[in-house]
Order: structure tokens, then sequence, then C-alpha cells
């Protein structure tokens, strides 16, 4: 018997589950590790070499590499995990959450201060708007 | 005997902590979200609390996928801002309560809650935000605090009845405590929001509100409300509301043997934006 995952069908929505945290464990465990200045100064100055300590796919590696944290949380990473790269680089949790929409930065920010994203359209995968 | 005198409801949104260490509260965006809270502060100082019973979210700081708990106690005698990749906050550290702290995890493992013992974490901006905006930027918290740290990042995590049948076990240990203490509960956490994905960026005013409303006047209902909704409707950290739930459940009105009447609704509060998310706050006093 399969288990109940209602949340498969809310629009560009990855919830973090048992399953994608089993899939991401080093790659977030990578992420925690940022945590400590040393070691963030050790990722600056080498990003590959610092990545290769961990053992992480390719994929997950190479989609830190990018920065793009819509594949990096197909591939098991956590929101409040890859924060921390984030932080690293000095960008906002703004700028971070506004970098997975398609949206440019200016773009985000001005939908927040118009009262953010509606509800409407955005409850169901392919929901007409 | 110790007592719960009131709740407080909070979101913790950690460019609210940048917006104090880095002094833009007067700044254009950041005013109104303040404005917020100066009823909290003022309020803080008539009912001088003995302690604060902190429910928040540990956000990948002290608990990271090596361990994740459920429901954790802080124990420990003190707590330090936690470094979470751009240095620890400059704010006080935080002391514990660790013999009421003990004598809760007692009592509520007892009562079927299976909390894990925590005597040393960091503790993040789900729990020193809410301390900044309540207390204000002071040189020390001006009470001890007990962390209660609920897992609503990795799924599943608790639903919301589980979350207001703990509280009511909170209360039941809080108030078998000897002390004449002036105990307060804080649920941190919410309101709509969303921060990953295309689909970042959600809020849901009506759903925020109705929520206030529910958690007012209607919190055995609300506690019915599944997992699902929240994601759907208040964006998938909207989630971090559950645990609202659980200081709503530490309220006399909810208590089953010794039926208290309805909250006084001190204060409330509702703003958009913060960052990427709704501002919610309410306080409420127990008759």
């Amino acid at each position: 018997m399969s288990l109940d995952k209602p949340y498969t069908d809310v629009p560009g929505t990855t919830i973090f589950d048992a399953d994608m945290s089993r899939m991401g464990y080093h790659l977030n465990q990578f992420c925690m590790s940022l945590m400590k200045a040393e070691n963030r100064a050790r990722f600056k100055a080498n990003e590959r070499a610092y990545l290769d300590e961990w053992p992480m796919s390719e994929e997950q590696k190479q989609a830190v590499l990018d920065r793009d944290l819509n594949r990096c949380i197909s591939l098991g990473g956590n929101i409040y995990f890859l924060a921390k790269i984030g932080a690293t680089d000095g960008k906002s949790f703004q700028q971070m959450a506004g970098s997975m929409t398609g949206m440019t930065e200016e773009q985000y920010r001005d939908m927040m201060v118009k009262g953010g994203r509606s509800v409407e359209g955005n409850r169901y995968t392919g929901e007409k708007k | 005997m110790a007592q719960i005198s009131a709740s407080v409801f909070t979101s913790h949104v950690p460019a609210i902590g940048a917006a104090l260490d880095l002094g833009k509260t007067g700044e254009d965006y950041w005013k109104p979200v303040f404005a917020g809270y100066d009823f909290a502060k003022q309020w803080e100082k008539e009912q001088k609390p003995d302690v604060v019973f902190l429910v928040f979210n540990d956000h990948a700081t002290a608990f990271s996928l090596d361990m994740i708990p459920t429901f954790a106690i802080g124990t420990a005698a003190e707590y330090q801002p936690a470094d979470e990749g751009w240095g620890p906050r400059p704010v006080p550290k935080v002391i514990g309560h660790p013999k009421l702290a003990a004598h809760i995890a007692q009592s509520v493992i007892q009562d079927d809650f299976d909390l894990t013992i925590v005597n040393k974490m960091d503790v993040d901006h789900g729990l020193t935000v809410p301390l900044s905006l309540v207390f204000g930027q002071v040189d020390a918290w001006p009470c001890p605090v007990i962390p209660f740290a609920v897992n609503v990042v990795q799924y599943p995590v608790p639903s919301g009845r589980r979350c207001f049948m703990l509280g009511k076990a909170i209360r039941k240990a809080i108030e078998s405590y000897d002390e004449p203490l002036n105990v307060q509960i804080w649920g941190t956490g919410g309101m709509s929001h969303q921060l990953q994905g295309p689909r970042a960026g959600l809020i849901n005013r009506e759903w925020d509100n109705a929520f206030l409303d529910k958690l007012i006047n209607d919190p055995d209902g609300l506690s019915k409300v599944p997992h699902i909704d929240y994601v759907r409707e208040a964006g998938s950290e909207g989630i971090e509301l559950v645990m609202w739930l659980i200081a709503r459940g530490a309220m006399s009105d909810v208590n089953e043997t010794k039926k208290g009447n309805a909250p006084t609704v001190r204060h409330r509060f509702y703003h958009v934006p913060a960052s990427n998310t709704a501002v919610g706050h309410l306080i409420l006093e127990n008759n």
C-alpha cells in the first residue's frame, strides 16, 4: 500500500518529506557545514574542492556551483539548508526565494510589496488562473 | 502553583532580526511591521512574566538531518544565539529555566507525548526574533525562556490536532509546578509564506485572517485542519502555523477538567510583507 502524499499536486512546490530527506542528506549536510566561518572561507576559496569532500552526486554538486536552487530542491535540497549557501554568498532570503520564480529581483520584491503572489490559480497543478 | 497568564503569537521572520540588528527599523518598509509590536512591548512591562515557554521551529540550525526530533524541550541553563551563516545575531544569550523545563518534560512525556530532551543547543532566529519583537533591543532578556522546538521542516510534521492536545498537556504540567510563577506561552512562526520553488512569495491574506479568527474563537475546529490545506492555502512554509495551536491549547478556556472563560484579545496585528511573508501577531489573556 502506498503512503498518503496529498501534496504532490501543488504547483511549483516540493514538499521535503522523508524520501527527499534521504536523497538530499549529504547535500543538506554540506549546507549545514557552512554555519562555521572557517568552512565558509574554505568553500569560497575553492568551491569545487570543498564540494568534493562530500559524498554528493555530481548533479547535486553542479546544481550548487550553478546556484540553481530549484535544481537543488529537486535533488533533495531543503530551502532552510540551502539558505546557508545564500548566506555565504551574502544574499538575503528574499533574493534567494526570488531566484527560484523566474522573476527578476526587482519584480519579485515589487510583487511582495504589492501583497505577494495570489493563491488564485496556484492551489493545484494545471489550474487556470 | 505556576499559572499561564497569557499566550503570545507572532511570526519570526529572519529579515526582521536583520532589520533590527542593522538599524533599519525607521525605514518606510519596516516601520509598519515594528509599529505592530509597540503594544506588546508596553504590555510586557506591565505583565512581568517570570518565564516564557517559547514554541518555535529550528531552521536547520541546532538540528541537522542527523537527528530530527518532532518535539524538543530545552532543559539547559543557557542558550547561545546561533550562527546561521552570517554570524550570530548580536542579542543577549537566552537564560533557561532548567527546573521548570525538566518538570514539564517529566509531566508531558508521562502524558504520552514523546519529547526529546535537549541540554545543549544554539537558538536561531525562530526563537530570538520573537524575543526582540516583543521585548525590544535590550542588554538582557527580562526573564528565563524555555525553548520548545517543533519539527515543521521535514515531513511528516505533527498535525494541528496533536499540537493542540500537546498544548493542553503543557498547561497541565505548568499548573502542577509548585512555585507561584507567572508563565507566558508563545507560539511563533507563520503566517502565509512560501520560500521555495516557482510558487515562492505566496501570500493569502484571507486565509491568514480566517486563521486568526478561528484561533481566537474556534481553536478546536482549527486544530482539525489538515496539513494539505496549510500547504495549498498558506504556502509550504505556512505549515509553521501549527505551532500556534500548541500555545492556544495551553489556554484555560480549552481545559477540559477546569474550564475557564474565553480569553481576552488584547492585541491583534497583521501586515504584508516582511521579506517573503505575512506578519501576524496576537495576544490573548487567560480569564
